[in-house]
């Protein structure tokens, strides 16, 4: 895009990101666990794009294929047909955060950015500077049994933006939290998110949640997994898991998602 | 005499140190094993007192101790010492090295899991002085059949450790190590590794047991002319009657596997806790 077509043409600069080329283009991909009468279909003919710095919220429940999906973009598995066209890095944030219990927070940022290529002398200064993105000043030296689970979290997500990825995939990263500590990590998410201009693919099988965070929101249904709806949520940003606007688009999808038989949980 | 024994042990139980951070600690680590020792001694001087046994075959703590003393002072000790002490440690680092090898392929070839893997159970469960007599007839009366016996005792130990610990890597640490982008040599040495490190570390002291043990069969059945050594020392004491000394020795045994034993546990918990483990 030049700078004559920007000015010339306002619009496209306040354009929705889906109107971009995608980051992530999903077509016909289809994942069958086993073989024979044992095999299980997890995925079924799944189509789907994701802009450039689109905040995507994918809503199902249990069973539903979203993990498998979320491995297949990551390139940790192979789908059985169809083709995935990933544009950019990836990282992963767990639910357990999974850091590596023998190592510091700062060592779990530093392990990332090494295993990224940088170099080691910057390693230290670069970890510190996340740690401090996710406002965990001063606690680089703690073990992660010595933090609370929201904290593991922000070390997680440090370490996803470590890996200086395009897209992190998120699978139900706040489940295990408390109501508290998840709402504030929805903000801290969202800002780092923003800032860093990350494309995000958001697991969750929290409805409201899945509204107060995503652009646009994907319901799954399962046997087979597949998608059922896909809906554009234009609220402005920063979103209240409690406003109304979020409680009735959440009631409103949860019906959509009875309506065609899944009941979802959560 | 029982008395001169004795008093010591109780008197320290009594004036407890109560001043330092540091003096309150090892008072409270060590209070409980000097009462220990204590029993143990209180125990030892009334069955020598009741005279059960004559005090030429079982002779009193005081004598033993003081036994020791002497013993310590002489060059023939030190020497039987060394001896043991080298066998130990290069029995241990060549089952270190055998153990690891063998434990790390069979947890990674399948195959080799099928066919091998109980019988690394089996070997450890056979007792390892039963191995002595077919080394003797392999190798002679020579440190190498004492090494080999060692090395069958310790090396299955620790090969099931370091089965062990592979086999209880979280299938997640090994997720986020591809997710982070680690090739198969990080993936090893920055994930596997350290996380197969409780596992491994038990079987190491495991094996270590075992390789005292076996030494300690081996320095009574294959004695080197010329070769003092601790296990060689018992032997002789016992030929010749000599009651303290084969008690002191005894007692050298004993502390010096304890102490390697303490080196590991310390090992152990210090992992344990960094990583936010439970603590035994």
């Amino acid at each position: 895009m030049s700078e004559t077509a920007v000015s010339s043409d306002p619009v496209a600069v306040v354009a929705s990101p889906s109107d971009a080329a995608p980051i992530l283009r999903i077509r016909g991909v289809g994942k069958v666990f086993g073989s024979g009468p044992a095999a299980t279909v997890a995925l079924h003919d799944v189509d789907l794009d994701v802009a450039r710095g689109e905040f995507l919220s994918v809503v199902g429940a249990s069973g539903c294929g979203k993990s498998t999906l979320l491995n297949l973009i990551a390139g940790l598995d192979k789908p059985t047909s169809g083709t995935l066209e990933v544009g950019a890095k990836v990282a992963f944030m767990f639910q357990d955060a999974t850091l590596l219990p023998w190592l510091t927070a700062r060592q779990n940022i530093e392990l990332a950015l090494k295993l990224s290529g940088v170099a080691k002398r910057d390693r230290r200064a670069r970890a510190e500077d996340l740690l401090a993105t996710v406002r965990l000043d001063g606690r680089g030296d703690s073990r992660p049994h010595e933090l609370s689970g929201g904290m593991r979290q922000r070390v997680a997500l440090a370490r996803c933006l470590a890996q200086d990825a395009g897209i992190v995939l998120m699978d139900e990263p706040l489940g295990a939290l408390d109501a508290m500590t998840r709402d504030l990590l929805h903000d801290e998410i969202e800002s780092v998110v923003r800032a860093q201009g990350l494309t995000v693919v958001f697991v969750t099988h929290n409805m409201r949640e899945a509204i107060r965070l995503g652009d646009r929101v994907v319901l799954m249904g399962s046997h087979p997994g597949r998608i059922l709806y896909d809906e554009d949520i234009p609220l402005p940003h920063p979103r209240q898991m409690d406003s109304t606007e979020v409680a009735t688009r959440a009631a409103s999808l949860t019906a959509r998602l009875k309506a065609q038989g899944h009941t979802h949980v959560g | 005499m029982s008395a001169d024994v004795l008093t010591p042990n109780v008197e320290v139980a009594a004036e407890a140190p109560r001043g330092s951070g540091f003096g309150r600690k090892a008072w409270a680590w060590g209070w409980p094993k000097l009462l220990a020792i204590g029993l143990v001694l209180a125990f030892w001087q009334v069955v020598y007192v009741s005279g059960w046994r004559p005090a030429y075959v079982l002779p009193s703590p005081a004598t033993t101790l003081s036994k020791l003393w002497d013993m310590l002072g002489t060059e023939r000790f030190w020497s039987a010492m060394q001896t043991t002490l080298t066998r130990a440690i290069i029995g241990f680092l060549l089952a270190l090295l055998i153990g690891t090898i063998i434990g790390v392929l069979v947890a990674r070839v399948r195959p080799l899991r099928l066919a091998v893997g109980s019988l690394i159970t089996g070997l450890q469960t056979m007792p390892s002085i039963a191995w002595f007599p077919f080394a003797i007839l392999l190798f002679g009366l020579t440190e190498q059949a004492i090494l080999f016996v060692v090395i069958l005792g310790a090396a299955p130990s620790i090969a099931n450790g370091v089965i062990n610990g592979i086999d209880h890597i979280p299938p997640s640490y090994l997720r986020l190590g591809k997710v982070l982008g680690a090739g198969t040599i990080a993936l090893y040495r920055d994930i596997a590794l350290p996380a197969a490190m409780p596992g491994y570390l038990a079987g190491l002291t495991q094996g270590w047991a075992f390789a005292w043990r076996s030494l300690m069969a081996g320095e009574l059945l294959v004695i080197i002319a010329e070769k003092p050594s601790l296990g060689a020392n018992l032997e002789f004491a016992r030929q010749f009657s000599k009651a303290p000394e084969l008690l002191a020795t005894m007692l050298v045994i004993l502390i010096l596997g304890m102490l390697v034993d303490g080196l590991f546990s310390s090992f152990s918990r210090r992992l344990r806790r960094r990583r936010g483990l439970a603590v035994d």
